[in-house]
């Protein structure tokens, strides 16, 4: 059952504030996804194993050796928040 | 003219290419400011990139690409407002194999935000309109893609991208070609992920031999992305003869759902591939119906993880710093960069992987993409391909798109997803009109197969 206290829950699990019209639209389309979804529950699948992928994918694995990286200006050249070369970020503390 | 004949025009220097980029980009703003299909023009960088242009297998060739891969130094914003004037500093794979063979990037074209969507009527820019009807939506989420492939009358590829059926959806509704390759033929690096498991970057074309063409420069495994495959990649162009070639059609990708006219369309295809040689008979798919949650579970689990990262920090959309934590930045951010589909998405997803759920929905999905991709395989041990309707209907209107609830919305794709959860190969290829609207027929082979539909779709367009 999705109701709108669990709706708040999951978005701020998520880093969203909904607003009051939000929260009530999302539930009760949320509801009707969410019974859909619990079709999936008529399928046996004992014994089945999951893919999370459509085709067997291996590690890949390469030596550890620096290559070419970004230089600092390039890192920060999609921000506006930087101070002395580095990002910056809210006065958390 | 297709485009391999322009690329060797180009390289006897009998294009005019300077002459003839003056003239696409005249005709590019006309059709952009008609259909709404480019959120960003290139004319400068590609006027530029003109001036030391490699004579590869590309040579002047114009490209659009999906808003959803980088391009260095031109911004990208997989349509979301979360990634305004972000500029990437490197280019994708993809655009960078493009550039290396003599492809000219023209712009950056419209889709639904980050992908999710059918319609391309989730945008944050501009929302591109039917060039056969412009009161009828694109199809999506690589909308803006199909559009200059349809209204373009010059060479051009479009580069698209496809997690749920965002390529063949618009390739029918517009009355294009459209190939998905098979999951991990082209490398994915410098893709703004929308689902890492499905997320496939494909071609749109006028012709099948464009497509072939654009194939060729495009697959490959990539050291960068891990999920690419590394087996050889054939030349796409080389079309295998389609006589003898066992072609199943999936019954229930012409049942309920599925308007008559459509399938009617589609069985004329069918008929016609049987003329030139190919065997058909009746195969069953029988998961079809839980393909769809599957499908969005899966591709909202993935998302939500995905979209975790645009927090208006060191790119994208930033907000004016105060005092807070960092939490409730990232949440104001969020809260005004994404549109209403990214965030039922996140929700959805998140709440599918929360514990306490997470065996109920997300692992019981990818158990039950197993026997999806079972299915596949189980058809494809009798048949070489499969032909089937590409959406269910024509291009809807925008006020019919607008009516539909989010899960109504969601049903569309019923006839994409079965392939792109298992990973395999397909193609759209225009079938024939209703109504003056274009009707699309898929075309769908097994894992790295790509040349079986690139031969079933050049011999169907013969």
């Amino acid at each position: 059952m999705v109701t709108e206290e669990l709706v708040r829950r999951v978005a701020a699990v998520a880093r969203l504030d909904l607003t009051k019209d939000e929260v009530e639209k999302f539930t009760s389309q949320l509801s009707d996804v969410i019974k859909w979804f619990d079709e999936l529950e008529k399928v046996d699948t004992k014994d089945v194993e999951p893919s999370f992928h459509p085709l067997k994918t291996e590690n890949v694995f390469r030596d550890d050796e620096p290559g070419e990286c970004l230089s600092q200006e390039e890192s920060l050249s999609n921000t506006s928040h930087k101070e002395d070369g580095f990002f910056k970020g809210p006065k958390s503390v | 003219m297709i485009v391999g004949e322009f690329v060797k025009k180009a390289k006897k220097g009998k294009a005019g290419l300077e002459d003839f980029y003056v003239k696409l980009f005249k005709d590019l703003k006309r059709i952009n400011q008609e259909y709404d299909c480019f959120i960003t023009l290139c004319e400068e960088e590609a006027l530029k990139q003109l001036e030391n242009l490699p004579k590869g297998r590309l040579y002047g060739v114009p490209v659009s690409v999906k808003d959803a891969l980088c391009t260095k130094g031109v911004q990208t914003t997989g349509g979301s407002k979360i990634l305004k004037d972000y500029k990437p500093t490197f280019d994708a794979t993809v655009i960078k194999r493009i550039k290396d063979e003599g492809g000219v990037i023209i712009g950056k074209t419209c889709m639904d935000e980050f992908g999710l969507g059918g319609f391309s009527t989730n945008c944050a820019y501009k929302v591109p309109k039917n060039p056969c009807d412009k009161n009828r939506v694109t199809g999506g989420s690589s909308g803006g893609a199909a559009v200059v492939t349809r209204a373009l009358d010059a060479p051009h590829i479009a580069i698209a991208e496809s997690t749920g059926g965002s390529i063949s959806s618009p390739a029918s509704f517009c009355g294009v070609h459209g190939l998905t390759p098979t999951y991990g033929r082209v490398s994915r690096h410098g893709l703004l992920d929308y689902a890492n498991s499905l997320d496939k970057i494909g071609v749109m074309a006028k012709s099948i031999s464009d497509i072939a063409l654009m194939m060729n420069v495009i697959s490959g495994f990539d050291e960068r992305d891990m999920t690419s495959r590394k087996e050889k990649v054939p030349d796409y162009t080389m079309t295998k003869s389609v006589k003898g070639m066992k072609l199943g059609v999936p019954k229930e990708y012409f049942g309920k759902g599925v308007a008559k006219e459509v399938s009617d369309l589609v069985w004329k295809g069918i008929k016609k591939l049987e003329s030139k040689g190919v065997k058909v008979r009746e195969v069953s798919l029988d998961m079809t119906k839980y393909s769809l949650p599957s499908y969005y579970i899966a591709a909202m689990s993935e998302v939500s993880t995905n979209l975790a990262k645009f927090c208006g920090m060191r790119y994208g959309l930033e907000l004016p710093l105060k005092k807070e934590g960092f939490n409730e930045y990232f949440s104001r951010v969020r809260s005004v960069g994404f549109g209403s589909e990214a965030k039922r998405r996140i929700i959805l997803g998140t709440y599918a992987r929360m514990s306490g759920y997470r065996s109920k929905y997300y692992l019981k999905a990818m158990k039950v993409r197993t026997l999806v991709i079972n299915d596949f395989k189980k058809a494809f041990k009798r048949v070489d391909a499969l032909a089937a309707p590409t959406m269910p209907v024509i291009a809807p209107r925008f006020e019919e798109v607008e009516e539909l609830s989010p899960l109504e919305a969601y049903k569309m794709d019923l006839l994409t997803v079965g392939p792109n959860l298992a990973g395999v190969p397909h193609l759209s290829t225009p079938c024939g009109e209703l109504r003056g609207m274009p009707v699309g027929m898929h075309l769908i082979a097994n894992h790295l197969e790509e040349k079986k539909v690139i031969s079933l779709g050049g011999a169907f367009n013969e």
